[in-house]
């Protein structure tokens, strides 16, 4: 069991996020029009926001319920952020190293990522000149470098024209059958779900 | 035109009393910007008033609640002279605590709306890498509020190097003590026939000010440096 996720939490005066859903190893899509809450799910499963009520395990571990509410610094979890969400006060290398001392050289080096996802000629470079695909790689790859046991991606294609899409669907395709990481994967695409997803949770 | 040896003295006092008087109010300020921009705690409003208070108190009052306060028999003042030993009124030291609490407001609300204007999203992206609280917020909220830090420091140099009011009432005008630039200007004009040392005075002071802009403006680069931001 990789993910078992059952939270609830009020957004607004009539706002709810409700979900509940067990998935097994792979790709796990949350999938669902904009505005739902998928976003807030994820934010719940990394300890970025804090359900009212529920529970989160993730690889048999509680992070979060029955008195345990583990913080978002020590979940381990990769995040991908729909918008790269880079530091713009480091370079590419300073973002990708960033949360390097987490992994404690566990895991792919920085050499390895970046020859992986085709970054290693942006390293000195400031994320403020990088395209949309080359910034949501190198989100991508400071996820992959922190020392991740699970990772969380929220929309990561929305940016991206579409050959970037392809290009970037692909390595998330490599990233989930090479690294064996199990994936939360948030989208409001019904192609992109079912290209990648193992699983769909659908959220109405 | 070089200076004599009172024109020094006079430069030497205002630098020393100004430098202290922004170092020691940096931190201070920052702090409170800090908790202004992030914290909600009752009596938040009541803090913000206090801090904003010698920025709309005419001077001399604020002051005259540094002499009642931290004179040798003042609440705070009795305290510094009974346990520390140590005098602030009518010293330089005195002059510095005039010229950080008027530099304060100026210098807390340009640090608030850079802390402000630092997406908590990105800290929250740092917190999900494994950074601590304490890391992330050494990492960056302080390097993405540097530009507004530095701009509140040069506001808070500027304004104590110019200070006069509060200085004066509460340290009193003490050649070599207390004197800084302005209150030698306004000693001066009080003699007749001295408008030379007025002048004399008045130009040191605007090439101290300019000189410090030419400095903030040095420092904002290289603080934003490859990502094109500006302190001022």
């Amino acid at each position: 069991m990789s993910f078992d996720v059952d939270v609830r939490r009020r957004m607004g005066p009539d706002a709810e996020v409700a979900v509940r859903f067990a998935s097994e190893a792979g790709l796990t899509a949350l999938f669902g029009p904009s505005g739902v809450g998928k976003t807030s799910v994820l934010g719940m499963v990394a300890g970025l926001l804090r359900p009212d009520a529920g529970h989160v395990r993730v690889g048999g571990e509680t992070v979060f319920g029955a008195g345990v509410d583990v913080p978002a610094d020590r979940r381990a979890a990769g995040y991908v952020f729909q918008d790269a969400r880079l530091f713009p006060h480091y370079r590419v290398r300073g973002n990708l190293l960033y949360g390097a001392r987490r992994a404690g050289g566990r895991g792919m080096g920085l050499g390895e990522v970046a020859d992986f996802l085709g970054i290693a000629h942006l390293l000195d470079r400031w994320p403020q000149t990088l395209s949309g695909g080359e910034a949501q790689r190198v989100a991508i790859g400071r996820a992959l470098l922190s020392g991740p046991r699970f990772l969380l991606m929220d929309e990561p294609l929305a940016a991206l024209d579409q050959a970037r899409r392809r290009e970037i669907m692909a390595l998330i395709e490599r990233v989930r059958d090479e690294l064996g990481l199990p994936i939360l994967y948030v989208s409001h695409d019904r192609a992109e779900v079912e290209r990648l997803a193992g699983h769909v949770v659908e959220m109405i | 035109m070089l200076l004599t040896p009172v024109e020094w003295e006079i430069v030497r006092l205002s630098l020393k009393v100004t430098i202290v008087a922004v170092a020691a109010a940096t931190p201070v300020a920052f702090a409170l910007a800090y908790l202004l921009a992030r914290a909600r705690f009752p009596g938040k409003v009541l803090v913000d008033a206090l801090v904003h208070l010698p920025l709309v108190l005419p001077p001399v009052v604020t002051g005259w609640l540094l002499l009642i306060g931290f004179g040798v028999k003042g609440p705070i003042g009795g305290l510094l002279h009974d346990w520390f030993g140590l005098t602030l009124i009518f010293r330089w030291t005195g002059a510095a605590l005039a010229a950080a609490i008027m530099a304060l407001p100026l210098m807390v609300r340009a640090m608030r709306l850079s802390i402000e204007a630092v997406d908590p999203r990105l800290e929250g992206a740092a917190r999900t890498l494994g950074a601590s609280r304490w890391r992330v917020f050494w990492t960056i909220t302080v390097p993405l509020a540097m530009p507004g830090l530095l701009a509140g420091a040069v506001l808070g140099f500027a304004r104590s190097i110019g200070e006069f009011g509060a200085t004066i009432t509460f340290v009193s005008n003490i050649p070599g003590e207390t004197q800084t630039l302005p209150i030698a200007i306004y000693a001066a004009l009080q003699v007749p026939g001295s408008e030379a040392v007025v002048t004399r005075l008045a130009v040191i002071s605007v090439v101290l000010s300019l000189g410090a802009l030419v400095v903030s403006e040095i420092l904002s680069r290289r603080a934003g440096a490859g990502r094109g931001q500006h302190v001022l």
